[in-house]
């Protein structure tokens, strides 16, 4: 699989990838997108790279173990439910707040923080277990 | 868009608009604590010496917020937070009634007594993998199926408990784990698929997933015939998921292949999650398809007890023996719920405390006693009674709880269950419960003659092997405690099982709870 | 259309059963996979077929409770539902080639390491 072409395209095959991934998981906010499908293009992006140059590049790369990703995820997920607790409103209720960001109002919401939670769980895990198998298959 | 909607809608129609009770909160508590719990060792999975240090005390905080929610539920009767501010059956809804409280303050203690032994029997390898993050990313999806009251969601818990013990199943990676959970693996996902179909179908039939919406609108359903396939396919899925007779031949071919504390805890949680589902389908929310069911269930129920007496009966490895007791434990379960009657779900209930309880403490006791005497086979005296008194002291008390014999609290549940069954004329079921509870008793006394009482014959005697008074006895002296004090002083339990039953018999309290004007007209 | 779906679920249903039987574990997650995509069809038939417009609000919410959507709920489901067997599957895939590559065998029948054929019979009196 590490051909000349494959190689060369592929950190600017995975770096494509993954901004899309962020697009896709923002559009989520209203359109369809969102934290899984975002996550799962992150991972195949990982995956890519992974394939084309080695695993530990990828490892190297990540710096966090993905493992690591994906509690961080599920501590931003349960967090943004949990927060619910001080507005005085059911456990995993959205809360919103606009904010003024270059003379436009941007509403950040836990929905958004929850999203984003998810999207590293499924990156973290997903990227993890295809790692795992890809390190596997070379030996 | 958030803010410009809000005028011209009326938000009362469609959304709970006081705020809850804070007390309320304990109803997610158990759930959300080991989430975040499990996130954090997660995170920290490298720091194999902080592990134990973060997840124990988090185990301690589980089970205080479980018995504080089993109290909230006593004092309070059903309580329920429906998540996002929806009203039900739109957002989906988490309903504790006695049941579920009891059941995840059990399995919290089981957890607690799991987790200490884990911090001398999983070693840094083990942890690293992650012991304790999928230990309590079990115990979440344990607890979320215990206390939700949403079908669907209840499938989602379960899926969570069973990818975690996946994680805990193959963490020493050795060829008899693979093994025995690939076999694990792939019967559990038939288990789940079956229960998914039947929820779809479910939904087509009822328009809702909501466990109190569909017990107050099952009764006035007009076509009744597509519900008795509905409720079957439950039972084969959830009689699968707790290993009873025709489909139980996926635990002995795995329980015994962990770590033994990965068996205690799945010995202690997993099977009776299953028993938990079915009592929650059958008795709350199709009482009437159970009727029809019931002699099937009944004799599935005498099978699973018997077939499992038996078959540890036939066993040389100590923690083989122990996962036939744990089918034959299901069966005896499984007889309260086809007879369906308050002596016989509140006997069910308190045999699945009994049982979560004492199966724990024996694969623990196993695995120390395999420790001290180097194997888990019992066809050769080990002479534990002289090197080890404390801890066969313990196994006799474990032994004679699990085989039903005063004073233990194996005693008591039996005793319910065939008076319920003689009450209904189930002679045999009565019977089988007997034979059940004798047959138990040949197996479980050879063990004890065999391994710990006769002395150690061979002519090179093993080294003493000394346990930790804290990492070893501290849980298992925790677990026994409590065996004995429930077979001293069981009225406490009793009462509970019996408020509990009644819960589960009448559902209004349920339904109340979750749509406070009550049952549909 | 609901027949017509009936019957396609009811032919994955088969093609899934029938990979299960075999002894080749590989075939078996095959028919995992097959067995997933048949129930989340199920869920989605279950919620009854509409041809009308996906359920995706927009612009002013008056005129938006005037359409008529497709159901939301079985799709959501389904999303669930995909989720989870994915992850099943991905673990299942890896599970089986760690099996393949320890045990050395893919064949359900030749896997007898935790429960091998000779056992010793336990002590037969007391």
């Amino acid at each position: 699989m590490r051909t000349l072409i494959f190689r060369t395209v592929a950190p600017f095959l995975s770096s494509l990838m993954i901004l899309f991934s962020v697009f896709v998981l923002l559009r989520g906010h209203n359109e369809p997108g969102g934290g899984f499908i975002g996550g799962l293009i992150a991972a195949s992006a990982f995956a890519i790279y992974g394939i084309a140059c080695g695993v530990s590049p990828v490892r190297r790369a990540l710096y966090f173990h993905p493992m690591t990703l994906a509690g961080l995820g599920l501590l931003m997920s349960s967090a943004a439910g949990l927060l619910s607790i001080f507005a005085g409103v059911p456990f995993m209720t959205g809360l919103w707040v606009d904010v003024p960001l270059f003379g436009d109002t941007v509403a950040l919401s836990t929905v958004l923080v929850f999203d984003i939670g998810v999207y590293f769980v499924v990156v973290g895990s997903i990227t993890s277990m295809l790692l795992a198998l890809e390190e596997r298959s070379s030996d | 868009m958030a803010s410009s909607d809000k005028t011209n809608i009326d938000l009362s129609v469609a959304m709970i608009t006081e705020a809850p009770p804070l007390a309320d909160w304990l109803v997610i508590a158990p759930l959300l604590l080991c989430m975040v719990v499990g996130a954090v060792l997660l995170m920290i999975r490298k720091e194999t010496r902080a592990q134990p240090i973060v997840a124990i005390p988090g185990l301690v905080a589980l089970v205080i917020v479980d018995a504080a929610l089993l109290l909230h539920v006593m004092a309070n009767g059903p309580v329920t937070m429906t998540m996002g501010r929806w009203l039900p059956p739109f957002g989906i809804s988490f309903t504790v009634d006695i049941l579920g409280a009891l059941l995840t303050l059990t399995a919290g203690i089981a957890a607690l007594a799991g987790g200490i032994y884990g911090a001398g029997d999983v070693n840094d390898t083990g942890r690293r993998y992650g012991f304790y993050p999928f230990l309590f990313l079990m115990m979440a999806g344990v607890s979320g199926a215990f206390l939700t009251g949403d079908i669907f969601n209840l499938y989602v818990w379960f899926e969570v408990l069973l990818i975690s013990s996946f994680g805990l199943l193959i963490l020493g990676s050795e060829r008899g784990q693979i093994d025995g959970a690939t076999k694990y693996a792939f019967l559990n996902l038939v288990a789940t698929t079956l229960f998914l179909i039947a929820t779809g179908y479910l939904y087509g039939i009822m328009g809702t997933l909501n466990m109190a919406d569909i017990a107050r609108k099952a009764p006035n359903l007009t076509d009744k015939a597509p519900m008795m396939t509905v409720v079957s396919l439950y039972v084969l899925a959830f009689g699968m998921k707790a290993a009873a007779f025709p489909a139980n031949f996926w635990l002995p071919a795995s329980y015994h292949t962990p770590r033994v504390v990965v068996s205690a805890l799945f010995a202690g949680l997993l099977t009776k999650v299953g028993v938990y589902a079915l009592m929650r389908i059958t008795l709350l929310l199709f009482p009437a398809e159970r009727d029809t069911l019931a002699i099937v269930i009944a004799v599935v129920a005498a099978a699973t007890m018997l077939l499992g007496a038996m078959g540890a009966l036939a066993q040389t490895d100590f923690r083989r023996l122990l996962g036939f007791l744990v089918i034959s434990g299901i069966g005896v379960m499984f007889a309260g719920i086809a007879l369906a009657s308050p002596g016989g779900v509140s006997g069910t209930m308190f045999y699945a405390v009994h049982s979560m309880i004492v199966m724990t403490a024996l694969y623990l006791a196993s695995g120390m006693a395999a420790r001290a005497s180097g194997g888990f086979s019992i066809a050769q005296p080990r002479g534990l009674y002289q090197s080890h008194l404390l801890l066969a002291a313990i196994s006799l008390i474990l032994f004679f709880a699990v085989s039903g014999l005063p004073p233990f609290s194996g005693f008591w549940p039996k005793v319910i269950l065939v008076k319920a069954s003689l009450d209904v004329g189930a002679w045999w079921l009565a019977g089988a419960i007997l034979l059940t509870g004798f047959l138990t008793t040949i197996a479980v006394g050879r063990v004890w003659l065999h391994a710990y009482w006769r002395p150690d014959a061979s002519d090179t005697p093993a080294e003493p092997v000394s346990l930790s008074p804290m990492r070893d006895y501290l849980p298992l002296i925790l677990l026994t405690g409590l065996v004995v004090l429930v077979g001293l002083f069981p009225q406490r339990i009793l009462e509970l099982t019996q408020t509990g039953s009644e819960q589960l018999l009448n559902p209004l309290d349920y339904i109340r709870s979750v749509f406070p004007q009550g049952e549909v007209k | 259309m609901e027949a017509l779906m009936t019957l396609l679920v009811g032919i994955f249903f088969a093609i899934a059963i029938y990979l299960f039987l075999s002894r080749h574990i590989i075939r078996i997650l095959l028919g995992v996979t097959i067995l997933g995509n048949a129930v989340n069809l199920l869920i989605f038939t279950s919620g009854r077929l509409t041809q009308e417009i996906p359920p995706i609000l927009s612009g002013n919410a008056a005129a938006a409770r005037q359409m008529v959507t497709a159901n939301p709920l079985p799709q959501a489901l389904i999303l669930t539902a995909i989720v989870i067997s994915f992850s099943f599957f991905a673990f299942l895939l890896v599970l089986a080639y760690r099996a393949y590559q320890e045990l050395e065998t893919d064949d359900i029948e030749e896997m007898r390491f935790a429960e091998p054929e000779n056992q010793q019979l336990p002590p037969l009196g007391y």
